[in-house]
């Protein structure tokens, strides 16, 4: 009972610092990546490339002015920002990255906590998150504000629909709710994935579109626009607080990824075999990294990057060789696979931000129940024929 | 004693269906009595649950889901009134709802 | 450890159903109301309906609450103005609820034979599992019947919701 609970003690500490880490530097990541699309470097002067801009974001809204208006309802004024990002970080507890691993000794899941239930704790909390943005537009005793946290959590209760009936649908394949579980029985190569074997491309794509309008991304984030309705639902908010509405949001993108890759692709499962010689792909895609980086540090465009080029060239190097040393492999392959794919669906958001326009609020609503809500429907019917059919 | 009388779950639900019905009796805004409603409904759910513990069978449990997707539908329809009332008369209080009285 | 669990959420729920009664802005009898679905949620827990507790969070406080928060904020109608009540009821409602209620706890306590309590892991058929094939198989019929229900509520809000085309 002890060894559990400090375990349990350290599993947390280590998940919220990779977590809060993992947070700030995807909104580099986010602005970088929009930066390239629109063919203009973003932010490189804070730092090699750009990487210390999260710390200056981080002092700037520590230090800005805290400032409370005087019209406000204090109580839930105070609570929306509170309930926000305690329902976005909750959800992360039960997401597991890896398999059973044994430590001096003792024997742990990368996991937090392993419920019987874990799908449906992930949809009772993000059905609970919904609260902060409708009190944040309430409490902030602003016309605006509260026809914007309105709009916003009517968007996240109607998409709320499409994408469990988008979950049920590898539900009714794996037939578990356990997320561990759900990544057994995804176990042995690409061609038993839930995208594959069981044909949800249908559920996957509803799936991700539902998740842009849960988490509030374009094109569906016309209630918090800064150019429409005066920033919607954060207007009266300042500094800290409105950090944690953004911290909010990324965690929530960050959770529906990750769900995304347990029900659809796999979890933390290799591709294919590693007797096949999958343990080589992240050594190789970091090592070619390192070689690229060495390459153009011999011979820079910036002066400046003479130091940064080949530093971060060494750096990548260090970790393809990291990659091969046995005794990490174990628990290092699994959480490069989880983080690859997580990584790659949150890479698809990006994207999407940087390429579409946004959808009006009438077209986005119609949207959700005309067309996805059906689609949803359909996939579930089609795919309880097909079980029932082959099992 | 790390166990929980079954009579202190049964007596809890008997508190919130009191005061469900006393909320029901007493407040005038309309939105108020249904929120009562809903909270009857919810003593009743943990009853339900409470005997299905009890009697080890998973009964109950499936009463309380078709109590919960009543109340649902319920609060959809009630919620759906309570605006179209409000718009014809621009109040919530109950007492001012009087004009099929004689 | 399961008594002060159940102690610590059953006064957080009684409390916060005081409050709805006794609020007297709608707004905060909502938040209250969201307080007890949650405790009662918990509570489920204990009795081993995991299923249930998930349903209760996903459908009722995180659904049917949201729909009346938005009611509440959209027609915005303000405190409710408290008339006099007369004394005599006053002075006598509070003390005969309680003695009511004391002596139901005493008569539902009658009944249970000590050691048949309540504890986590007493009842393991609370599972999605069983409920799942309960409900599709036993009572498969109800099933049926709440989902047209469903739909004719859909229906109504629906219609109900329209702007007159005058």
């Amino acid at each position: 009972m002890n060894a559990f609970i400090v375990i349990s003690l350290i599993k947390v500490a280590i998940v919220f610092a990779v977590l809060m880490t993992t947070l700030a530097y995807l909104q580099w990541v986010e602005r970088k990546v929009i930066a390239h699309i629109q063919v203009r470097p973003g932010p490189y002067r804070v730092g090699p490339h750009g990487l210390l801009q999260p710390l200056a974001d981080v002092i700037k809204l520590v230090t800005k002015e805290d400032l409370i208006p005087s019209y406000v309802n204090k109580p839930l004024y105070l609570a929306a920002p509170f309930l926000a990002i305690t329902m976005a970080l909750l959800s992360i507890s039960v997401i597991p990255f890896g398999p059973t691993i044994e430590v001096a000794g003792y024997k742990t899941w990368m996991q937090l906590t392993d419920l019987n239930i874990g799908v449906l704790f992930v949809l009772a909390v993000s059905s609970i998150g919904v609260y902060g943005i409708a009190f944040a537009g309430w409490a902030s005793n602003n016309k605006y504000a509260l026809l914007g946290g309105l709009r916003s959590s009517a968007q996240m209760i109607s998409y709320e629909l499409p994408m469990t009936i988008a979950i049920a649908a590898p539900l009714l394949i794996s037939n578990t709710l356990d997320l561990r579980m759900l990544v057994g029985t995804q176990a042995g190569g690409i061609w038993h994935w839930n995208l594959i074997r069981g044909g949800q491309i249908v559920s996957f794509i509803v799936f991700l579109i539902a998740a842009f309008a849960e988490t509030n991304r374009v094109p569906f984030d016309l209630p918090e626009a800064e150019n429409e309705l005066v920033a919607g639902f954060h207007t009266e908010y300042s500094s800290m607080k409105f950090a944690a509405f953004f911290m909010a949001e990324y965690a929530n993108m960050i959770t529906v990824s990750a769900m995304a890759t347990l029900l659809f692709l796999g979890g933390w499962e290799a591709p294919w075999d590693a007797k096949y010689g999958s343990g080589w792909v992240p050594t190789a895609i970091f090592a070619l990294a390192g070689f690229v980086a060495l390459y153009h540090g011999i011979n820079p465009p910036r002066k400046r990057d003479r130091l940064t080029f080949p530093a971060f060239g060494v750096v990548f190097l260090g970790i393809a060789v990291l990659f091969q040393i046995p005794m990490l492999q174990e628990w290092i392959l699994p959480l490069f696979w989880f983080a690859a794919k997580t990584g790659a669906i949150l890479f698809a958001f990006i994207w999407v931000r940087g390429t579409l326009p946004r959808f009006r609020y009438d077209q986005l609503m119609g949207f959700a129940w005309k067309f996805l809500l059906p689609v949803a429907m359909l996939n579930l019917v089609a795919t309880a024929l097909g079980v029932a059919w082959l099992a | 004693m790390s166990e929980v009388p079954v009579s202190w779950f049964l007596t809890l639900s008997a508190v919130l269906f009191a005061l469900g019905v006393a909320g029901f009796l007493f407040r005038r805004n309309i939105i108020t009595v249904f929120m009562s409603i809903e909270l009857m409904l919810n003593a009743v759910n943990l009853t339900f649950v409470t005997f299905s513990y009890q009697l080890k069978q998973v009964s109950g449990h499936l009463f309380t889901f078709f109590v919960m997707v009543v109340a649902a539908a319920e609060a959809a329809v009630g919620l759906a009134i309570i605006l179209t009332v409000f718009k014809n008369r621009a109040t919530l209080n109950i007492d001012e709802m009087n004009s099929m009285k004689d | 450890m399961d008594v002060v669990l159940f102690l610590i959420f059953a006064i957080i729920a009684v409390v916060c159903a005081i409050n709805v009664v006794v609020q007297t802005h709608p707004i905060s009898s909502a938040i209250s109301l969201i307080g007890v679905m949650g405790s009662l949620a918990v509570l489920y827990l204990l009795l081993g309906a995991e299923f249930v507790a998930a349903a209760q969070v996903i459908v009722y406080a995180g659904a049917v609450m949201v729909l009346f928060v938005f009611v509440i904020m959209l027609l915005n109608a303000g405190r409710e103005t408290v008339r006099g009540r007369s004394f005599m009821v006053q002075l006598l409602g509070v003390p005969l609820l309680i003695a009511f209620l004391g002596l139901l706890a005493w008569i539902a306590g009658q009944f249970y034979k000590p050691g048949t309590g309540v504890h986590f892991g007493g009842f393991t058929g609370g599972s999605p599992i069983a409920i799942g094939r309960a409900l599709f198989t036993t009572y498969l019929l109800p099933f049926e019947i709440t989902s047209i229900l469903v739909l004719i509520a859909i229906v109504g809000a629906v219609v109900l919701g329209r702007k007159e085309m005058d």
